[in-house]
């Protein structure tokens, strides 16, 4: 079998100088290339992989053929992001774990050839024809501008009806502005791809936080529906003594300043940041390896990831634990903070460490980390936690009508329909912490839902209006 | 997006007023909410308390010090220009009561920070006794606009030019002392001040309640900037406040946090000094 096409990527000592895209993507030969190791099974099991549904064989058939505009059309049929959705989703969790290649040797590098099919239109500036769409009259309101929100925006705007998007923020796309570093997904590309949202007559009103501008009870009586997808963006605490000393963030807080507000630009741009010379990274998630790739960039000398548990039970995609390594961050495995130390300024010199050992496995399925009682430290002049995220708890908090669980989580029935009459939610609001492309299809599903219930109120109304 | 400057005035030197067009913020601010603010795209997200507002014709009032880079930019805005953004109402609106007498605090440009609050605690039927502090009689503004909704005004400056000679906290500790017998004192201002007020309240026992003013990001408990530590436990200003109890309140932490970008604040400030405000012609 031919073996997978590799993605093309700048070498790490170039890469780490700079905030630059570390994937190259492919070019048109490798991409057809790649396409034709597709056996386009007829039970197409990667579909199924798929949250949103991409017709995965028909897009890689169409590349195959060189029909790379009819590929896009595919492709964005399902994402209305795909240059997105191709750099930032965990390909081999979704769509490639169920490609029958897999079995045999190494699945398709579909997440690449989405990528590459959006680039492609983009550079030609292939868009996709709007058809004539029936306006109706419902309108529809999207809390946040997020994965989940883009999706639900767009495809009731693809359905005729008058989507408003309310974004706390100063730019729209969510966790892609905020959180997602431009040297894994470059913000030009995001703004690009979300001015599809206005092509479709979306609007999108900045500066909105529902719950404290507007309620939802005020929302309602504007919106015949509302989708509620403010995500998983409140930081986890450590909880341990020192915590609030300078220079310690949280990775929300670290990754802010370095991706919306371009701080890694300062003093260009007004937002400062502290440039560490020896960083610890608390966590081992997507987004700590964020953190140290960013940190690293800043300048630092030394970057660790501190991680309670071993290598392989780190929940960091494959790929962005090896560009990590190969950029120089250090891990420490089987170490938890049980403290900070700080110098007379109030500035963090050290974390204190407790060894740890791997015992039964906890309700995670993964070993759970014990402490051994041996402890250890290192000094460091910034630390970033990236233990985790709470669901935003800003609406919750504001409207207790909307049931929650007791983590915080809004509860949903299979559909998206939350307690409450006309609302209904997506998202991290609604798994904890997901990923773009679950809360992708979350999206879709309570678009489908809006439009199916919206429906059968209208016919009701009109047999009521009838008799 | 954009939120256009309706009226700018200089209450004092590097002190500005600005009226702005937002009137979802306007139609749901409460006393003692704040906004986030950011001058033109470069620009930085800071927090600026709500010093008034009118709903019916949906604009929102702010005054700040021209300190740093972000209050200088704001500050050059002239009436008709526009802001890149501003969010909120944001924080935990104060709460209003009928209490009895109030000591209302304020420092600075926390004077018109504190001018909503009280109004609001007059029109509760609360008797209020105001304390206004300023390093100088120049920069000691809305002093009417606090006569007007106080029972009582006490001014006091550093140097002495207008009012008591000293420090708000000293005329706190005076009126204390002087059996006044306050059921609750509200503050705001800079932490050093509310600091020196809080020791002085929880020795007479009575109940105090601050507004911080840590540096903030967000400004909606997403990032945890502007931490800090009351009671023992790690709260978020933005949206689990801005106020807390005084006693609770750990100043020194606070204190601390609040000089984290200081060299970075100077930086950029002599830069922006350099390129914008010493080539007028560019403007």
């Amino acid at each position: 079998m031919m073996p997978r096409i590799a993605m093309p990527k700048r070498s790490p000592e170039e890469r780490i100088r700079d905030f630059n895209e570390v994937a190259l993507g492919y070019d048109e030969q490798m991409a057809v290339k790649e396409a034709s190791r597709c056996i386009q099974c007829p039970e197409a099991p990667c579909i199924k992989g798929c949250p949103v549904g991409i017709n995965i064989p028909k897009f890689i058939k169409f590349i195959r053929e060189r029909k790379f505009e009819e590929a896009y059309r595919v492709v964005k049929e399902g994402s209305p992001i795909p240059a997105i959705t191709g750099r930032v989703c965990p390909q081999e969790k979704q769509c490639e774990k169920y490609c029958t290649l897999a079995k045999l040797g190494q699945p398709i590098a579909i997440g690449a050839l989405e990528r590459f099919v959006a680039d492609w239109a983009k550079e030609r500036g292939v868009h996709v024809d709007l058809q004539q769409i029936d306006k109706r009259s419902e309108r529809v309101a999207v809390i946040g501008s997020g994965p989940a929100g883009i999706v639900f925006a767009t495809d009731l705007a693809k359905l005729g009806y008058d989507v408003t998007v309310f974004e706390a923020l100063h730019e729209a796309g969510g966790v892609l502005v905020y959180g997602i570093p431009e040297f894994r997904l470059p913000k030009k590309i995001v703004r690009e791809e979300l001015a599809y949202m206005k092509d479709l007559g979306i609007d999108i009103e900045l500066g909105i936080v529902v719950g404290k501008t507007v309620s939802i009870h005020e929302l309602l009586e504007e919106y015949h529906a509302i989708f509620i997808a403010t995500g998983a963006g409140h930081p986890r605490m450590l909880g341990v003594p020192g915590e609030n000393l300078n220079y310690i963030y949280t990775a929300n807080e670290f990754l802010t300043r370095v991706n919306l507000m371009k701080a890694y630009l300062f003093p260009e741009y007004d937002t400062p940041i502290h440039r560490g010379r020896r960083v610890a990274v608390i966590g081992g998630g997507n987004t700590a390896m964020d953190a140290a790739r960013a940190a690293l960039r800043l300048g630092a000398e030394e970057v660790y990831v501190l991680y309670r548990r071993t290598r392989e039970e780190m929940p960091a995609r494959r790929e962005e634990i090896d560009n990590a390594e190969e950029e120089g961050v250090k891990f420490i495995f089987l170490v938890q903070p049980t403290g900070f130390k700080g110098d007379s300024q109030g500035n963090v010199s050290d974390v204190l460490l407790m060894k740890m050992a791997l015992g039964e496995p906890d309700e995670s399925g993964r070993p759970r980390p014990i402490p051994t009682g041996e402890t250890t430290d290192i000094q460091v002049d910034v630390v970033i936690n990236a233990i985790g995220f709470h669901p935003n708890p800003v609406i919750p908090m504001t409207t207790p009508e909307i049931r929650t669980d007791n983590r915080g989580r809004i509860v949903v029935d299979s559909d998206g329909r939350t307690s409450m009459r006309r609302v209904y939610a997506g998202g991290d609001i609604v798994v904890g912490e997901g990923t773009v492309i679950e809360a992708m299809g979350w999206g879709r599903k309570a678009a489908l839902a809006v439009h199916k219930d919206l429906a059968i109120e209208k016919k009701l109304s009109i047999a009521v209006h009838k008799r | 997006m954009y939120h256009r400057v309706l009226s700018k005035r200089a209450l004092a030197p590097n002190i500005k007023e600005i009226d702005v067009y937002a009137p979802r913020i306007a139609r749901a601010a409460k006393p003692g909410q704040f906004v986030i603010v950011m001058p033109d795209e470069k620009g930085e997200r800071i927090p600026l308390t709500l010093v008034d507002w009118s709903a019916s014709e949906g604009w929102v009032r702010l005054v700040f010090l021209e300190i740093g880079v972000t209050t200088h930019k704001l500050g050059l805005k002239e009436a008709g220009e526009l802001l890149y953004h501003i969010a909120g109402p944001l924080g935990n609106p104060t709460h209003v009561d009928k209490f009895g007498t109030v000591i209302v605090i304020g420092g600075g440009v926390g004077i018109p920070a504190a001018y909503p609050i009280a109004r609001a605690f007059k029109e509760a039927g609360n008797y209020v006794i105001s304390i206004i502090g300023a390093r100088t009689s120049k920069l000691l503004v809305y002093e009417d606009r606090i006569r007007e909704v106080s029972d009582e005004v006490h001014v006091a400056t550093d140097d002495g030019s207008k009012g008591f000679k000293g420090f708000t906290s000293d005329v706190l500790a005076k009126l204390l002392e002087n059996d006044v017998a306050p059921n609750l004192i509200w503050m705001v201002g800079p932490a050093l001040m509310m600091k020196s007020c809080s020791i002085i309240a929880k020795k007479r026992g009575v109940r105090a309640v601050a507004s911080l003013n840590p540096i903030m990001v967000c400004g909606m408990g997403m990032c945890g900037a502007c931490r800090v530590t009351v009671g023992g436990r790690t709260r978020f200003a933005c949206f689990e406040g801005p106020e807390f109890e005084a006693s609770e309140v750990d100043w020194d932490e606070l204190l601390k946090r609040l000089n984290m970008y200081r060299n970075e604040e100077k930086e950029a400030l002599n830069r922006f000094k350099r390129l914008v405000i010493s080539t007028p012609a560019q403007r």
